[in-house]
């Protein structure tokens, strides 16, 4: 069963937490807190295990990382799951939020943290793994994306098109500008 | 009031703080304005401000208000609405608060929902944190989701009925006729989760693996497909098809094949099918071969496919990534047990691990290192892990140094060698040992008599080079008080004998004393050494000074030491030699609980020795005095405590002498004194451990028509036997033998003699006192042969 999912990034600021067990608020920040300490120490050339800190669960949690450029993807899992299948099923995790948001980035994940939920929710579900199979994940995320967007706009469908025609871009932080496809969100 | 700002607004201005305590002011406001937003109850916007509100929940700043509002969410009809109230009660809501219980109504009629989507949403919630009764009252309706046709609410079913069944074990019966053709779908999302439900089943309830144990013929078939069938694109990952349902059939399969006969030679063809047909390029195909060794070690298969097994974990172990390495590790540690000569080919392999950089694969390595220490590779391997020792960081010290002691306990192959492994921890690694391995470590050196010599002088040269190691200083000064002489004298035989003075000995011991790194312990070990070299060093002034200084120590322990052997110097110098003397050989108890075993030929008879465990002794010492006055100057011997020795020198003979006391009635009883109406009868045992004790019970009656009260039994017996009297039960003999007086005496008869015992009564009969001598002679011969 995985425990927790983490991504953090170099310096340790969350960009996305779900815990499948509860904890309080602060015992939440505090394992995201050890757990950024635990494995930003760690070397580039070192295998991607690691024994869990004492928060979470003691001896019989292994924490298994990959990091992508600035960030960190962390899975908690305990002795149920396969440590190598759950280092593919991070990698499955990162190309399908490579192909929903088109070459992903950090601020891609800062802006649109409830997507990535829903997409998370696709994969894992209380804990075990649901769906593998990224074209199948990506076509139930989109079906219900545009759900949503019929909601929003029901009588003014081609406004959507418009709107998406004038769709700003991004400057960020990074002086980055690009025109993204970004999928709507109205929140 | 404006339109609340959107979530992406509030996340590039939280961006823009610049201090945490920006940070916390945007957020408070926005905050605020959220609450006045939901006191408005405003339908239309109310989704905006629970994303935001979520958003600042996980960077940590409360978000409990939101709760309510997550709730109002799912109510709604819209599913932008319900998306984010599902999200936001899977990350806000938990069993603790009341408030969950109020989502059951909703997640019900969810479940019911025209849109597969939004009953996909109730699923995933309830699968995520549904509460025992949220899952007692919904499991009929997942129950009846598993058996939908639609593949996209059966996969999320599956997982729910999951849950359910991990908060309400009871409800895995009704899940039981849906599972039926769970394993003929087609579509690999529900096959995976069904494999899932099907093995949280198994490993929940052993009927339940009974009665799945059928399905294994279906799973290798599957399993087949999946490696037959060629390129399939929508499954491939790496150009393996469907890995992760590979995974997870070998797991099912190996819970399945664990100690059943039938369904492991069902399973034997395809495990060796995977094994060898796998490609290991790729982290994927290893991913599955570490699954199947995980499997072929469970379950009951043919010798040839588990030595096949171990080769792919030595391949494993020589491969350069190290995820696989460590895999492999602890996968061999798990085997190590039961196939130990297996593994033992790559003993190489691994204690190259040792040296690798990975502080994850070091203490797998370590941790197998250990497992696989034998008598044959002791020296080799104890090399190397003291080489480890040296150089590993302090996290892993105390294990290992632990890891050598118990190594070298079990398996040295001489004393010496043993004495210098361990100098060689304790030099290296002193802070780090276990605070048990002092007191275990002399024990072992009082063992091993001949070293002696050789002992104290490495410890000696040790500490002149160090002392802040704690545990090797206070084994060192224990041995240096014990065996000062022997250094002094320059006994040692296994290397060159060192010149010592007596002075440069207690120059050592007063340092340690006053030295700042000394803990309070090792100083009231430093003082006691000193004290027993009061009687084994002729300087015996310069100890009394230093003792009498400590005599006014703060530290409490100390100064009470420090009284006590002042004491010990005026008062009582007539028996400071005895009590000063060489402590005896410890004998060795089983270091794990209180039970001492027997051991005879290797095997243990515990539950004899339980039922002779000797007696405390309780002998009053007034009666010792009145016997020397009483029979003073005859061949007698006043009474002496004897401990009880608690084990025997091991021989063969135990083996007769345990036999020996089972026959307890094989001695007679005899009347040894019968006059004025008081009747004394001897009942005999043999003590158990030592044949040579010979337990007599006296049992003491009165046929006078009055109470004998005062009634004081004492014996006394030739030089030649020990004897000891325990405490009667009473000491008043109730009249016409309402009752006896029993009295239980120990004679240590190490020579054999027969046995001849004095005994004198007192009592108290009709108001005079009355004194009586005996010799008992009648002994029956069983009772000292």
């Amino acid at each position: 069963m995985i425990k927790a999912i983490l991504i953090f990034n170099n310096h340790g600021k969350p960009r996305l937490s779900k815990f499948y067990e509860h904890y309080n608020e602060d015992t939440e920040q505090q394992i995201i807190r050890e757990t950024f300490h635990l494995v930003s120490k760690r070397d580039e050339n070192v295998c991607n295990f690691l024994e869990g800190g004492m928060l979470i669960g003691g001896s019989d949690y292994k924490l298994i990382y990959r990091h992508y450029a600035t960030l960190y993807f962390v899975f908690c899992v305990d002795s149920s799951e396969s440590e190598l299948g759950i280092l593919d099923l991070i990698q499955v995790f990162v190309e399908t939020l490579d192909k929903c948001f088109e070459n992903v980035c950090e601020l891609d994940l800062i802006f649109h943290v409830d997507k990535v939920h829903n997409i998370l929710a696709e994969m894992v579900m209380g804990g075990m793994v649901l769906e593998t199979n990224m074209n199948e994940i990506i076509t139930q995320v989109d079906a219900q994306n545009k759900m949503e967007k019929s909601e929003f706009f029901p009588f003014f469908s081609f406004s959507l098109s418009l709107y998406r025609r004038l769709s700003f871009s991004l400057p960020g932080r990074t002086g980055r500008h690009r025109q993204k496809n970004v999928s709507y969100c109205h929140v | 009031m404006p339109a609340p700002i959107r979530l992406r607004e509030l996340i590039r201005t939280i961006r823009t703080a610049r201090t945490q305590a920006e940070e916390r002011e945007m957020i408070q406001k926005e905050c605020a304005a959220i609450r006045s937003s939901f006191r408005e109850e405003d339908n239309t916007y109310r989704c905006r401000n629970v994303a935001k509100l979520l958003y600042m929940h996980m960077l940590g700043y409360p978000a409990h208000f939101g709760q309510l509002e997550c709730l109002k969410l799912i109510a709604s009809q819209k599913f932008t609405d319900k998306r984010i109230g599902y999200l936001g009660a899977m990350l806000l809501l938990d069993e603790r608060q009341d408030v969950h219980l109020l989502m059951t109504n909703c997640i019900k009629n969810d479940l019911n929902h025209s849109t597969q989507y939004v009953q996909g949403l109730a699923l995933c919630t309830l699968g995520c944190m549904g509460s025992s009764e949220m899952c007692r009252d919904l499991a009929g309706e997942v129950e009846k989701l598993l058996k939908t046709s639609n593949s996209y609410l059966r996969k999320k079913a599956a997982l729910c009925a999951v849950h359910v069944i991990r908060k309400v074990p009871e409800l895995m019966e009704m899940f039981l006729p849906a599972t039926k053709n769970l394993l003929s779908e087609k579509n690999h999302g529900v096959l995976h989760t069904s494999v899932v439900l099907l093995t949280e089943m198994c490993e929940r309830s052993p009927d339940m693996l009974a009665h799945f144990r059928k399905l294994v013929p279906q799973l290798v078939r599957i399993l087949k497909n999946l490696i037959m069938s060629g390129y399939s694109p929508e499954h491939d990952v790496s150009g393996i098809s469907d890995p992760f349902l590979q995974v997870r059939i070998l797991r099912l399969l190996r819970i399945l094949g664990k100690g059943d006969d039938d369904s492991s030679e069902a399973m034997n063809d395809i495990l060796a099918q995977v094994a060898t047909n796998t490609e290991t390029s790729k982290n994927v195909g290893n991913a599955i071969l570490y699954e199947t060794v995980l499997t072929i070690m469970d379950i009951k298969s043919e010798s040839g496919l588990r030595v096949l097994a171990i080769n792919i974990l030595g391949r494993f172990l020589l491969n350069n990534d190290k995820n696989i390495r460590y895999v492999a590790l602890t996968s061999l540690l798990k085997t190590v047990q039961t196939d130990h000569n297996a593994v033992q080919r790559h003993r190489s392999t691994i204690v190259d691990c040792l040296k690798d950089l990975d502080v994850s694969i070091k203490r797998r390595a370590m941790e197998l290192s250990f497992a696989l220490v034998n008598g044959n590779n002791i020296r080799g391997m104890m090399k190397e892990l003291l080489y480890f020792l040296d150089s590993c960081d302090p996290e892993f010290k105390a294990d290992c140094a632990s890891g050598v002691f118990l190594a070298a306990e079990k398996y040295a192959p001489s004393k010496r060698w043993h004495i210098d492994t361990i100098m060689r921890v304790l030099t290296t690694a002193g802070s780090y040992v276990r605070d048990d391995s002092v007191p275990n470590l002399i024990q072992l050196i009082t063992n091993s008599v001949e070293m002696h010599a050789y002992t104290v002088q490495r410890l000696y040269k040790a500490l002149l080079d160090d002392i802040s190691q704690q545990p090797l200083v206070q084994v060192a000064s224990w041995c240096i008080g014990e065996y000062g002489d022997l250094l002094v004298s320059g006994q040692c035989e296994e290397e060159e004998p060192i010149q010592v003075t007596e002075d440069e000995v207690l120059d050592v011991l007063e340092g340690l004393l006053v030295s700042n790194l000394s803990t309070p312990v090792t100083r009231g070990y430093a003082l006691t050494a000193i004290m027993k070299l009061s009687t084994r060093f002729t300087s015996v002034n310069r100890i009394k000074k230093v003792v009498s200084i400590y005599g006014s120590s703060i530290d409490v322990e100390l100064q009470q030491r420090a009284v006590e052997y002042n004491a010990l110097f005026k008062k009582y110098d007539h028996m400071r030699p005895a009590l000063l003397e060489r402590m005896p050989i410890m004998e060795k108890t089983a270091s794990n609980g209180p039970t001492e075993i027997v051991q005879t030929n290797g095997e243990a008879e515990p539950s004899v020795v339980e039922a002779k465990h000797p007696p405390p002794v309780t002998q009053p010492t007034n009666q010792a005095n009145d016997l020397l006055d009483l029979l003073g100057g005859n061949d007698v011997v006043p009474v002496i405590q004897t401990t009880v020795p608690t084990k025997p020198a091991s021989a063969g003979g135990e083996l007769l002498d345990l036999l020996g006391d089972l026959s307890l009635s094989g001695i007679p009883p005899m009347t040894a004194y019968n006059k004025n109406g008081l009747k004394i009868d001897f009942t005999f045992e043999r003590a158990n451990p030592n044949p040579n004790i010979a337990v007599i019970t006296i049992h003491a009656s009165n046929s006078t028509e009055a109470d004998m009260t005062d009634f004081v039994f004492q014996a006394a017996v030739p030089k030649t036997f020990q004897l000891q009297l325990l405490s009667p039960s009473s000491n008043v003999v109730p009249t016409l033998n309402q009752g006896t007086v029993t009295q239980v005496i120990r004679v240590l008869n190490p020579q054999k003699q027969q046995l001849r015992m004095r005994i004198k009564l007192t009592y108290t009969h009709k108001g005079s006192a009355v004194q009586d001598l005996a010799e008992v002679n009648n002994f029956p011969p069983q009772s000292w042969q």
